[in-house]
């Protein structure tokens, strides 16, 4: 299946070669949870401090086990604020 | 303690600059800056009065903090009526004025009256003297700025002033410090400008005394770890500023795009803090500079950009092609995604003029949008707007409305009146995205339920700074909460408002509550000032303020019936995103708001709330 990827701020250059304006299309197993996702791309789950999948908030501590579905938006950033 | 103790009050009319005492009862009670300053407000003008007649006043007023120390103690606030609302106004700001005043050895400001020609306050130290600006009117801030620098040959001075926008009567005009700060909502600038008053230009040589010397110290050391041990205040906003938030909003589904006909915007990146950072096609530079601090701020989000210099907004125009004040969120999304443009150096373009002729780029950006709006369904044409295509998505569009609006020139006129006056002028009111005649920012209250109630009950008009309910829907600080949801909304705003009253009223920036509670404040402001203050007087000195602050409004006219927010939000449901389908929830919140305040249900603050707040 195909999810999108999106990795923001320092988290950026953890994306695939291929990716466009912080985001790639990438294949993935069925079922693939968010931690294999993340692992896969070398992205530290220690900085992962907002996971958004399909825009709506994913705790980091229940995240790594939430599993995505085909043509979902995976969309993550290090530590951020603004205002 | 903190306080000098001493206020400067100046009379534009009769040319009088007299020091007078503090009132220290009223500062045990406020604390500073935005409460204090509201309270001599309150005590000394009817508050239905004219925002531009000479019966108006406007305090310049810092906080106990102020010229400290502790991190991020720079900050103070222009308190007056507002031209832009008629409500109260407070706009408070950052960079080296606010603390240059506090060496000078004042507290607050207080201007009344109307000078019969243009003039500038000069303040060095305990000297304050009214001196000619005739050869300033008609210059922009940053002109003025280099001018009386030059004039009196002191290169430390710290000036706040208006440029030609504030003079114009531009409805939304800012009072710019230190060329790129600015006291920016509500129009403060523009009663500037009413009052004959260019600047205020301050150097003060000496320093700010605290009550325990060694408590203070402990007390801000702790915190200023504490800042820099957390993530947000320690790597993420010195690293990337206010505009990483551009996709996170975005990827939210409430990013309000095309005067929110749309709550997502699909060149986001474009204009984000990544795209800030990333060299650009044409000369290989990125747009952001570096980062930039405020006075004894440790987090340092400020933004420093350079436009790429073959850019069409900048070609035969050197005087921009330095480094100068880059975008932050609020001002990217109102010049960028409200209007539907994606060029970023447009956007800083804009923003530019925005700090030079000193005029709110949020207000402006929205009130642009509304035009848009109008003019693509023919309610506005070509006739009207000087011969523009005044469609969405037009960088040149942007760029030129941008140079007119700070000059106040053809359809800048017009947009210069914002976007309730405006939109009311051409039949269309429902189309203005204001709440008290103020322009929104730049959350969506379909897709972020909180902060529909936090505009609607805003005692300055819409704004995101009274209670940033973003920080606990969207980034889940200090707890997460649901963003789609209304339940708890109206304990979280209220609770939310009253620190945020208190830790303006401190004289400090209210990023620091990213990393900060009261629990980190109270040592501080305690340690520096008499008094007991610990978190909880502090939130009941934030509740006695909100409480007082809607008292003016009151007095002013408003009731429970401005608490709304436009149609628009309220039957047009989310076409994308989290919050497809979804409308504000206002209706549902605003009831248990006036509860948990105790106010009655058309919204007035009962008398047992304002006696057990003493207000």
């Amino acid at each position: 299946m195909k999810i999108t990827l999106k990795l923001y701020a320092s988290l950026a250059n953890c994306l695939p070669a291929e990716a466009v304006k912080n985001q790639a299309e990438i294949t993935v197993k069925s079922d693939i949870t968010v931690r294999e996702v993340l692992d896969a791309h070398n992205v530290p789950f220690d900085r992962c401090h907002l996971i958004l999948i399909n825009g709506v908030f994913s705790p980091p501590a229940t995240a790594k086990q939430a599993t995505l579905k085909d043509g979902d938006a995976l969309a993550v950033w290090p530590p951020v604020a603004g205002g | 303690m903190a306080w000098t103790r001493k206020i400067l009050r100046v009379n534009l009319t009769e040319g009088t600059c007299v020091s007078e005492p503090l009132n220290m009862d009223w500062a045990l009670k406020y604390l500073g800056q935005r409460g204090l300053g509201t309270k001599y407000l309150m005590e000394e003008i009817d508050p239905k009065v004219d925002p531009l007649s000479p019966d108006n006043k406007m305090i310049f007023a810092t906080g106990p903090l102020t010229g400290t120390c502790a991190s991020t103690a720079g900050r103070y606030s222009v308190i007056t009526k507002g031209a832009l609302t008629g409500a109260i106004a407070c706009s408070n700001s950052g960079g080296y004025f606010g603390a240059e005043l506090k060496f000078a050895g004042w507290d607050m400001i207080i201007f009344e009256g109307k000078s019969e020609k243009p003039v500038y306050l000069c303040i060095i130290d305990d000297k304050a003297e009214l001196l000619s600006a005739e050869g300033l009117w008609g210059k922009s801030v940053w002109d003025t700025d280099a001018a009386i620098k030059a004039t009196h040959q002191e290169p430390m001075m710290h000036i706040a002033a208006i440029g030609v926008a504030g003079e114009k009567g531009n409805m939304y005009a800012c009072i710019v410090n230190d060329l790129h700060r600015a006291a920016g909502r509500s129009g403060v600038g523009a009663v500037m400008g009413s009052k004959n008053l260019k600047a205020v230009a301050v150097r003060g040589t000496g320093g700010v005394s605290v009550e325990d010397f060694g408590a203070f110290m402990k007390s801000t050391e702790a915190g200023k770890k504490a800042l820099a041990e957390n993530a947000v205040t320690g790597e993420g906003l010195p690293a990337y500023g206010t505009q990483v938030l551009m996709n996170v909003i975005n990827e939210s589904g409430a990013l309000p795009t095309r005067n929110f006909r749309d709550v997502q915007f699909e060149s986001a990146n474009d204009i984000s803090a990544e795209a800030m950072a990333e060299p650009r096609r044409s000369d290989g530079k990125p747009n952001l500079l570096t980062n930039q601090a405020c006075f004894s701020c440790t987090i340092a989000c400020g933004r420093i950009s350079q436009i790429d210099k073959d850019h069409f907004s900048v070609v035969n125009k050197p005087e921009y092609w330095g480094a100068e004040g880059g975008l932050e969120y609020e001002a990217a999304w109102a010049l960028g995604a409200a209007t539907g443009v994606k060029d970023l150096e447009a956007l800083t373009y804009a923003n530019y003029i925005c700090n030079e002729q000193g005029y709110d780029p949020i207000s402006f950006g929205s009130t642009l949008a509304a035009a848009m709006d109008m003019y693509e369904e023919g309610v506005l044409t070509k006739k009207d707007t000087g011969g523009v295509e005044l469609k969405f998505g037009s960088a040149e569009m942007l760029t030129k409305m941008a140079d007119l609006t700070g000059t106040m020139e053809g359809f800048g006129e017009q947009l210069g009146l914002g976007s309730k006056r405006l939109c009311e002028k051409y039949g269309r009111p429902e189309l203005s995205m204001t709440v008290k005649g103020q322009e929104f920012p730049a959350y969506d209250p379909r897709g972020i339920q909180g902060m529909g109630l936090t505009y609607a009950t805003s005692n300055r008009g819409a704004c995101h700074l009274r209670s940033y309910t973003v920080s606990s829907e969207i980034l889940g600080i200090p707890e997460k909460t649901d963003p789609l949801s209304t339940d708890g909304k109206a304990g979280l705003v209220k609770a939310f408002q009253d620190a945020t009253a208190a830790v303006d009223s401190a004289g400090l920036c209210i990023f620091t509550t990213f990393a900060w509670t009261l629990e980190d404040i109270a040592p501080q402001v305690d340690a520096a000032c008499e008094g007991n203050w610990t978190p909880d007087t502090l939130m009941e000195a934030g509740e006695r303020i909100w409480n007082m602050e809607r008292n003016f409004n009151l007095a002013a006219g408003f009731s429970g019936k401005d608490d709304e927010l436009p149609k628009r939000l309220m039957k047009d449901a989310a076409k994308t995103g989290p919050a497809k389908g979804m409308v504000s929830g206002l209706d549902k919140m605003l009831p248990e708001y006036y509860e948990v305040r105790g106010w009655n249900t058309k919204g007035v603050p009962t008398e047992e709330t304002l006696s057990r707040l003493g207000v």
